[in-house]
């Protein structure tokens, strides 16, 4: 029992980070426009699926048409966030402005609005699909470069478990100092950096123990591998990160995001239009959702117009975990959160012998988030930040 | 003014409503929108074939027959509005339908109360028929004997020892996944995990618990939507044991989803491949003039259960030169005998066909139709009526 569930650690971590950084794409769209119009867009995990079908239609048309299967990724990625980022503008254009414009001040207003486009984006998609095709569910075709599978190295896996059981430690070590700090009332509350190093040095040590104890056990191979397409997800998530925060820490367009994003009144004075930023905003986070779309397809094959809502409702608690409004926040409240459903998927009906299936994965991912709120109620990465005046 | 013009309008509906209209409508109920209206539309264009074939004959007697197709979105409450929207239309006599075993319990319970006949076509619930309510009758065979007959060919014939079941939660899937997981216990295999999930896209935590505890059969019990992609991951994730679902697999978007993967699954089936049926050669090919496409699964029992209706209706209309009530209906449909394009239709008393087909058909090349590999006749089972409420 225990060796399956240590064996299985470093393929369950692995899969948890490739779902956090599906999660992490997607949760990009939700907090630039929180950041920008303090606004859930809701209708983001619409715009992702219409980026998934734009992407899933390039692919079977041009499938024929260009052989190398890396430039027809990229024809589909500019294809599906091009087709998204239009929608995304779109919807900004037709039921969020005017709304601004009538100074609705109701925070409720604009809320139920992205809902409402929400479903009017599902079955608009819908009805085109239908009268297209005749038929809405959209197949990616499969490509052997894309499905080629690499077997990681042994000692990678090793890494894995030894880095894992010494977070375990960590955690249960800081757990048990953090309780005795507040039982003994010591004034000292926050760990001096002394007090860190000794924490680590005795969490180092338990697990060197532990691994020369278990070692038998701990060097179990089941055999770690990563599929092309993992590894393509991954690289341009990371990617996207980077890149956003280029453009909004470094470019023109960047300031003016962060200007109109702190108060949009005072940024009109200084000759920046908050429209055209807002609209700006919007095609930007449109676009991501499309790439995370056409990437989500690519991962998971089937894509139809329903299929934005479970990564939509996921990846907006992964924005809010990270702390809504910060785009690394948004990516490693994907992380944290793809690594929690994954964990709890695998070894819940290990841990509870069959009576809590992988269904329960949620619960065991959702409890955790809300202590993470409840200690943290700004999130992770998030700042404490005063009512805008 | 607008007070006493209320109740003349009622009035005069009333009017309407009792008044002897020489229309008859036979309403189909399934799902026409959303994930699985691939499987719905084809009892839906089975049905309408059979009204339209019959009408001239209706046109000779004196009334009007029409379809009403109507779309319960595989959704229990859709599915009871409809019901109770189609129970005050004095016009319908009878309903063809639901898709789903799930949606189908609810609905008949208000069929029931204005004894509106519902043959269906296509569920497999036990508890449709084990009721025993006067006014539902079913063409295809039972999950009880549709689950050990797929249980049996796995450990009989294929030699599956360590079976893994997964389902989907519904009334439908984790029936069936139940009655085979008792029978392949009976017959000596190991289930060694029996989890439900409602998960679409990322089965990987499923897939880990697959790799530890090493199935060499994988049953899972649900619709191809969720079967075929979880499919397709477990062989990119190299899980090589056998895979057998229920007639919820039996589409050929099932094929299409899966891909390669598709190559050595298995499935039971009510509904045999077209070609299983020697009658239904002329009917196929009807069917595809005028649709533009191939009748799968039941399509052609959609057809028989319109056909049973009809041959009800006429019968009656014949000897009493009225239209029947719905009461009278339902009388005469559980004595009908017809001779249908899936053999000899004939009811039991509690309304499940007297004998009935189960298929095990296996996907030799990734193509859809698959072979048949078994064929079983069976007589229904004579359980005791029971209530479920």
């Amino acid at each position: 029992m225990f060796e399956v569930l240590i064996s299985l650690l470093p393929s369950v971590l692995l899969e948890g980070l490739i779902l956090g950084f599906v999660y992490a794409m997607i949760a990009l769209g939700y907090t630039m426009v929180y950041g920008v119009l303090e606004l859930i867009n809701f209708a983001h995990s619409e715009i992702f699926m219409s980026g998934a079908v734009a992407g899933a239609e390039t692919f079977i048309l041009l499938k024929g048409t260009i052989a190398n299967p890396y430039l027809l990724l990229l024809v589909a990625i500019i294809i599906g966030g091009a087709v998204a980022a239009f929608v995304s503008v779109s919807v900004e254009r037709l039921a969020y402005r005017p709304l601004r414009k009538r100074g609705t001040t109701n925070r409720l207003v604009p809320l139920i609005t992205a809902i409402g486009a929400s479903f009017f984006l599902q079955d608009l998609v819908r009805l085109i699909e239908g009268l297209w095709n005749n038929a809405f569910y959209r197949r990616y075709p499969t490509f052997d470069a894309f499905e080629r599978t690499y077997n990681l190295p042994v000692w990678l896996g090793d890494i894995v478990i030894i880095l894992s059981l010494f977070t375990f430690f960590f955690a249960i070590v800081y757990l048990i100092y953090w309780v005795g700090v507040r039982l003994a009332r010591a004034k000292q509350k926050r760990p001096t950096r002394n007090t860190l190093y000794a924490l680590s040095g005795l969490s180092i040590l338990f697990t060197v123990l532990f691994s020369l104890k278990y070692r038998e056990v701990l060097t179990t191979d089941m055999g770690l591998s990563i599929q092309m397409k993992s590894l393509l997800v991954i690289v341009v998530s990371l990617a996207m990160l980077f890149g956003l925060n280029w453009l909004v820490n470094k470019t023109k367009l960047g300031v003016a995001i962060r200007a109109v994003a702190q108060d949009a009144q005072t940024a009109s004075l200084m000759g920046i239009n908050p429209d055209v930023i807002i609209s700006r905003t919007f095609l930007i986070g449109g676009f991501l959702g499309g790439v995370a779309g056409v990437l989500f397809g690519l991962l998971y094959t089937l894509v139809h117009p329903y299929v934005g809502f479970i990564p939509g409702i996921k990846a907006f608690t992964a924005a809010v975990l990270g702390g809504i409004g910060n785009i690394t926040g948004a990516a490693v409240g994907g992380l944290v959160l793809g690594m929690l459903e994954m964990l709890g998927g695998t070894y819940l009906t290990f841990l509870t012998n069959g009576a809590m299936g992988t269904e329960y994965k949620d619960i065991l991912a959702f409890v955790i988030l809300i202590l993470i709120l409840l200690f943290r109620p700004q999130g992770i990465l998030g700042q404490q930040v005063g009512e805008k005046v | 003014m607008r007070k006493s013009i209320l109740p003349a309008l009622l009035v005069a509906f009333g009017a309407l409503a009792f008044a002897q209209s020489n229309v008859i409508k036979i309403a189909t109920v399934s799902p026409l929108s959303g994930e699985q209206a691939a499987l719905g539309e084809m009892i839906k264009l089975g049905a309408q074939l059979a009204v339209e074939e019959a009408q001239p004959e209706f046109e000779k007697l004196g009334f009007r027959l029409e379809l009403a197709p109507q779309d319960d979105q595989a959704n229990p409450d859709v599915g009871v509005a409809v019901a109770r929207r189609l129970v005050t239309d004095p016009d319908v006599l009878a309903v063809v339908g639901h898709l789903n075993t799930g949606v189908a319990i609810p609905s008949s319970e208000v069929y029931k109360d204005y004894q509106l006949p519902m043959v269906s076509p296509a569920n497999t619930g036990p508890a449709v028929t084990d009721r025993c309510y006067l006014n539902i009758d079913r063409l295809v065979g039972r999950d009880d004997v549709q689950g050990p007959a797929g249980a049996e060919f796995a450990v009989k014939t294929l030699g599956a020892k360590r079976i893994f079941v997964v389902h989907d939660k519904t009334t439908y899937g984790q029936g069936v996944a139940e009655q085979f997981k008792i029978k392949a216990e009976e017959l000596g295999a190991k289930v060694v995990a029996f989890v439900g999930t409602e998960e679409k896209s990322n089965f990987q935590a499923l897939i880990l618990q697959m790799k530890a505890s090493r199935p060499d059969f994988v049953y899972f019990g649900g619709i191809y939507n969720q079967g075929a992609v979880l499919l397709k991951q477990m062989r990119e994730r190299g899980i090589k044991a056998t895979f057998m679902g229920p007639d919820g697999l039996d589409s050929s978007k099932f094929v299409e989803i899966a891909g390669d993967a598709a190559k050595g699954a298995y499935y039971t089936t009510v509904a045999g491949p077209i070609d299983q049926y020697p009658k239904a050669k002329a009917m196929a090919e009807k069917f595809k003039q005028r649709f533009g496409k191939v009748p799968e699964s039941f399509a052609i029992y959609g057809y028989d259960s319109a056909n049973v209706v009809i041959a009800a209706l006429k019968s009656f209309i014949e000897q009493a030169k009225r239209k029947p009530t719905r009461a009278e209906l339902s009388m005469l449909i559980r004595q009908t005998q017809i001779s249908g394009v899936t053999g000899d239709v004939a009811f039991d008393y509690k309304g499940d066909r007297k004998t009935a087909d189960y298929f095990v058909v296996h996907l030799a090349e990734a193509k859809y139709p698959g072979e048949v590999a078994k064929v079983i006749s069976f007589p229904a089972p004579a359980s005791v009526c029971k209530s479920i409420r």
